[in-house]
Formats: C-alpha cells, structure tokens, sequence
C-alpha cells in the first residue's frame, strides 16, 4: 500500500488516543483525497458523540462532512451511490447494534456489487462502527457484531487495538478498492500511545505479534487484544512465557502469521469479547486447528462472551474476558504431559 | 420557513394527455409533446412490446428461468428512459427490463441475469443503467448518492429511480425519499402503481389518498399520471427531470398502469385476481392508445407502421440469438470478482475448484 507514503516524509511523534488517531487519519485522507467525504449521524458540528470526526466540518466544509438524517439504512445505501459515483465515503454507524438496520444494505449490496457487475462497480466505502463494551453503556450500544460482517463474502473486517494500527488501518481502508467495515473497539478509544505521524504499518489482513513467548500463543483482536497483554505480562511473571498475536483484520485472515505462531508454540488460546457460539473465535479454533494439527500438545481454547444479550452495566464485567480467565484457560493447556 | 404544504399537493386525478380512444385531452399543466416525438415514441414500444413478448416466450422455451414482464407498462418503461439525457442515470427494478434497453443497454446482456450467466450482464457505467435491483427499493438510496455526488462535483446529473407500488412500502423508499429532499438531490422517484405486489393488491399495501401522497410528509413534490398514456408519461416526467436539473430537488411520480400478466410465469394470477379485471385494462393499452391517436391524425402511416415492426423484429431476433446462444459459464469467475485482488482463502478455494475440474478432465 503506497497511501502512507509521502513525498518528503516528515516524522512527528506525539501521544495520541485511539480517538484522536482516528481523528487524525480522516483528516488526512480527506486532506489528501478531495473525493473523500465523511458522513452520518451528529458527525458535523458536534463531531460525533465519539468525538471522531471532531472539526472536520469547520476545516473542510459541510459538503466533505455531514450529518444526515437519522436512518441507517439511508446513510450505507446513499454510501453506496456515492461510491458508484467516483467518491470515497466514510459513513458512521453512531453505535454497533445500531448499525443492524443497514444489514440489508451492507449484506446485499456493499459485499456484492463488485462480484455481481464482474468487477466493473467497486465500492471504496468504510462503514466505521464504534463497537463492543467495557463502558458501561446500556442495552443495544455494546454488541461485538463482527461475526455478521465476516460471515459476509465481499467484506473486509478490520479491527485496530492500538492507536498507531487505528491510524495506519482507517487510511489503508480509505484506500482500499472493496469496502471496509471498521470496528473501533469503544473500550480503547481513550488509551494512548507515542505514535509517529506518518504510521507505517502492516497492511490489511496482516496479524502481528504483540508480544514474544515460547510456552503459549495468545490471539486476539480489537478490546481483547491489551487484556491478553496483560495476560502475557501475569503470565511472565509466574514463569510462563506467553506469546500475543494481534490480528488486526478479520477479513482477510492471516492464517500464515497465525499458524507459524501456533507452531511455534504448540499451545493457542483465542481471545475475543464477542459470544463465542459460531463465531471468529470459533472460527479461528477451526482453522489453526485444520493447519496446525500435528504442532498442537493440546486442544485450542477460547475465552469469549457468553451466549446471552449483551448484560447491564452492572454485570458487564462478567461478560468481558478477563486475565483470570484467560490465565485459566492457558493453565488448561495440558501442562502436565 | 416552512414550505406550503398546498404546493406539495399531487393532482386529484393522474395527468392524462390521450384518452383511452386515442382523442387528445385537455390538461391545465401539461401541453401533448411534439408529433416527431410522439411517433418516435410510438416505434419504441411497439419493440418494447415485442421485446416483453420475446422475453416471455424464451421463458416457455427455456432460455430464461423467469421473466417478470412489463407488458402493458411499456409506456411507463419507454418514457422513464426516454426523457432522460446519456449521462443520467437510470435505477431499474426487475421488472424494468425494457426501460434499461430503451436507456441503450443490450437487451441480451440485460437479461444475463434471468438467463443465469451472471447476475449484472452489462457494464452499468456503459449507459448509466445501474444492476437491476431484485430487494425491493434498496435502490433508491444509491440512487440518491449516485446524485448527491453527482451535485456535489456541479455536474448536471439527474437519476431516475425505479420501483413499483410494494416497494413503497419499504423503509428504503422512505428513507430514500427523505434524504433526497434534505440534500436537494436531483433524482426522479418514478413509482409504477400496477395495483399488485405480487398477489398484494394496492389496499394491503397502502391507505394512502394516492402513493404520490407519500411525497408530501417528507416535502418532495409529486405528481400522478396515466401510466398507459405514453404523452402524459413524456410531459410529466420529462418536467420533472426538468425541475431536479434546475436545482428543484427531488420529484416523485406515480404512474397508475397495471400487471396484465402473472408476477413472472412462475406465479398463478388466477389465484388472487379475476380475469374480467385484466380484460378491463385492455382498452386501455398504452399501444392502441397511441396508435388511434396518431392513426386519427395522418401521422401514422402503414409505411411507418411497417418499419416500426420490422424494427421490433430485428431486436427481437437479437434477443433470441442472444440467448440461444450458450455461453459455457468460466468457474474461475465464482472467486474472480468478490475482491479487487482475492484473499489467501478464497486462492485456495479456487485451486480446490481447478483442481476438481482438472481431475474431472483426466477421468
């Protein structure tokens, strides 16, 4: 991908939130590309509830930043005209669950119009979703909806978990040709970290290692992603070396990084929030499972959501993978043979 | 300020410019569009009949798996097209075969679709006809993008969007109708009422005075006309593609026609509607309508007749040719087109795919 490269690339490293990075990724894609717009609900004079999309109407006008009516459906499938049309929308979806109304949208239009024209009707879209808990939000603003959108050919699935990948991941899937749904884990928008402006990243469909270790891998993705860190760290100290593998994107999957890790430790555990029930955990288990047989000493765990409605706030905390529980589920790992 | 909601107020009855028997009627808004265009009009259907007919035959033959024709909505499906410019778009349904033909596509690659080669069989940027839209109204708000975009850039784009009176009961159309009015997007919202979704009859499907009424909650301007008076159908649309380039906003137009025919031959119309209703639309076909009047004043010839039919059954003689010809399906097509360059998995899925075909080969 060449969108990161400038001419004369100029460093500047500053500590920035995962807000505040993403903020700055649009700013600069819409900035570099006049064709970029950005739009949804309460985006514009107030930026976004998130904060997002903060002052973008003030420095590029209210025809590059907009709010819309209040329809999800509206604003995917206005997306998607304005994409057939030689733009490159950014549309928010203001809170996870509140995106199910654009289903129909994104499922049979957005994932399928490049395949159903044979390629001649690209879509260069990214549907943004603020999504999963650790909030304390009420009902219907914390789903981990990622299983619908990877479970829909045509997508692509991304998920940063740190503010330099949220950077460098919103510009690549700005850029990107196919549509892009990009899931901003709520929980991480306030954790900050040194980043240096221009990112320079793997690109989408690209898992990294987060952290090394030789007894167990630890995949994650998204809010996951810092509690199996944490994880590792706790693990580090009772001798156990952990090793982190961050995903970053769901769709494409990077069965490559993911199963060279796996071998290299023979032991997996798959940390993710979502229920785990025919999910991308589930998935995940399948798959290093198929690739990686002969290299594991032992069943693959998960440590996910539980099948139930996302909880009230007061009881989120049972929901929400924890270290306990992910330190358990690696105690699990048939040490003892 | 609020706008008068008086000025968003659809006409009582559909603007007609030809009665049935072909005498030209007196409209306080509209004057009848000029005889060169009303005879060229008159050629156009009599393909666009012909084509309906072909269509539907193919069906009985083989070649296609199912046809939902427009046959005696062929003025809806000529003038939708007709009034608009090469560069205007066009969102057909399914339904609005003959309309995406009339905007220049290949009737045969409009038809890749029901053939089952493909699902889009033709370039859409080619006559900016966009795919047919099979899930009802989820059209429409692409095409308000495709026109707000279009705005943005100041270009002098206007879209036609499609759908028929079921789909006026989608939230898309709703949704489409109230975007386009806030951002003042040029598109022609053309709904063609046949009075049946399917087995619905328009009484389940609204208790609306008319589905032009639907306009004015979300203060677009609308406007009803005699879908099977091709002159009306010139007028009213053309002055509302007129007013969405002027920078007027939307327009939303109810044509009142009829489904002369079953949904597509799969479906047994016998089951919910009497076939005395159907014989009583047939004074009204849009063909004869034109044919009297154009008859009645000299302009229509047996020597133009003649070439009009010929014309009809070179077109048709294409489509048959078309799509008797079989075309072998490429199954590397199955994984070529999901991503602009496929994704580790689906490379493997495709060498799965080769690899069976080329072991199918070696037996």
């Amino acid at each position: 991908m060449t969108v990161l490269a400038s001419p004369v690339p100029k460093t500047e490293v500053r500590s920035l939130s995962m807000a505040q990075a993403l903020n700055r990724a649009l700013r600069d894609a819409m900035a570099d590309d006049p064709s970029v717009v950005m739009f949804g609900e309460d985006v514009g004079a107030l930026g976004g509830v998130f904060r997002i999309t903060d002052g973008l109407t003030a420095e590029f006008g209210d025809n590059r930043c907009f709010d819309t009516p209040l329809a999800e459906s509206g604003i995917v499938g206005m997306a998607v005209g304005m994409a057939m049309n030689g733009m490159r929308p950014v549309v928010e979806m203001q809170f996870d669950a509140f995106s199910y109304p654009a289903f129909e949208q994104i499922a049979s239009h957005v994932a399928k119009m490049r395949n159903r024209t044979r390629g001649r009707v690209t879509l260069p879209m990214v549907i943004r979703v603020p999504y999963a808990g650790g909030i304390g939000g009420v009902e219907h603003h914390c789903d981990s909806s990622e299983a619908y959108w990877a479970h829909t050919p045509g997508l692509h699935v991304v998920a940063p978990a740190t503010p330099a990948d949220a950077y460098a991941l919103l510009r690549e899937s700005i850029a990107s040709p196919d549509p892009v749904v990009f899931l901003e884990p709520k929980k991480l928008y306030w954790s900050k970290q040194e980043v240096a402006l221009p990112v320079r990243a793997p690109g989408i469909g690209t898992a990294v290692v987060r952290r090394e270790g030789t007894d167990a891998t630890l995949i994650a993705y998204g809010p996951a992603v810092p509690v199996a860190l944490e994880a590792a760290e706790a693990a580090a100290r009772e001798g156990r070396s952990l090793q982190v593998v961050d995903l970053r994107s769901i769709v494409p999957f990077d069965d490559e990084t993911v199963c060279a890790a796996v071998r290299s430790t023979g032991r997996a555990v798959v940390v993710a929030e979502a229920s785990g029930f025919a999910s991308v955990s589930s998935e995940i288990v399948a798959r290093v499972t198929e690739r990686c047989f002969n290299s594991l000493a032992a069943p693959i765990r998960r440590v996910t959501g539980f099948d139930i409605p996302y909880p009230p706030p007061k009881l989120e905390h049972f929901q929400l993978p924890g270290v306990d529980r992910v330190l358990d589920a690696v105690d699990d790992l048939q040490w003892e043979q | 300020m609020t706008p008068d909601p008086r000025r968003l107020l659809p006409s009582a009855e559909p603007v007609s410019l030809i009665d049935p028997q072909g005498r030209a009627a007196d409209s306080p808004s509209h004057a009848l569009p000029d005889d060169a265009t009303l005879l060229r009009s008159l050629g156009s259907l009599i393909t666009a009949r012909r084509l309906n007919d072909q269509a539907y035959a193919l069906v009985r033959q083989g070649r296609l798996a199912v046809y939902p024709s427009s046959h005696g909505q062929e003025a809806c499906q000529v003038a939708a097209a007709q009034v608009l410019e090469a560069g205007d778009w066009l969102f057909p349904t399914y339904r609005d075969t003959v309309a995406a033909v009339v905007k220049g596509v290949d009737p045969v690659e409009a038809l890749s679709l029901l053939k089952g080669d493909w699902h889009c069989g033709y370039d859409p940027y080619l006559h900016h006809v966009a795919p047919h839209a099979t899930p009802l109204a989820t059209q429409l708000p692409h095409a308000v993008g495709v026109a707000h975009a279009a705005r943005l850039r100041g270009e002098p784009t206007v879209v036609m969007a499609m759908c028929g009176d079921g789909g006026t009961s989608e939230g898309d159309f709703h949704e489409a109708l109230n975007f386009a009015a806030v951002f003042q997007a040029p598109v022609v919202f053309f709904v063609q009422n046949n009075e049946y979704a399917i087995s619905v009859p328009l009484s389940r499907q609204s208790a609306a005075p008319s589905l032009a009424h639907k306009g004015i909650g979300y203060g677009v301007n609308a406007e009803r006309v005699d879908g099977n008076d091709m002159a009306a159908l010139l007028a009213v649309l053309g002055a509302a593609v007129e007013r969405a380039r002027a920078g007027e906003g939307p327009q939303l137009i109810e044509a009142h026609t009829y489904r002369m025919q079953a949904h597509t031959n799969a479906d047994d119309a016998t089951r919910y509607r009497d076939d005395a209703d159907v014989e009583a639309w047939k004074d009204r076909d849009p063909i004869q309508r034109l044919r009297a009047h154009l008859r009645e004043r000299e302009l229509f010839t047996d020597e133009i007749e003649a070439g009009f039919t010929a014309e009809a059954e070179r077109v048709a003689a294409h489509l048959r040719d078309g799509l008797n010809r079989d075309i072998e399906p490429d199954p590397e097509d199955l994984f070529a087109y999901v991503y602009a360059s496929p994704t580790p998995q689906l490379r493997e899925q495709a060498a799965l795919v080769a690899d069976e075909l080329s072991r199918e080969g070696a037996n």
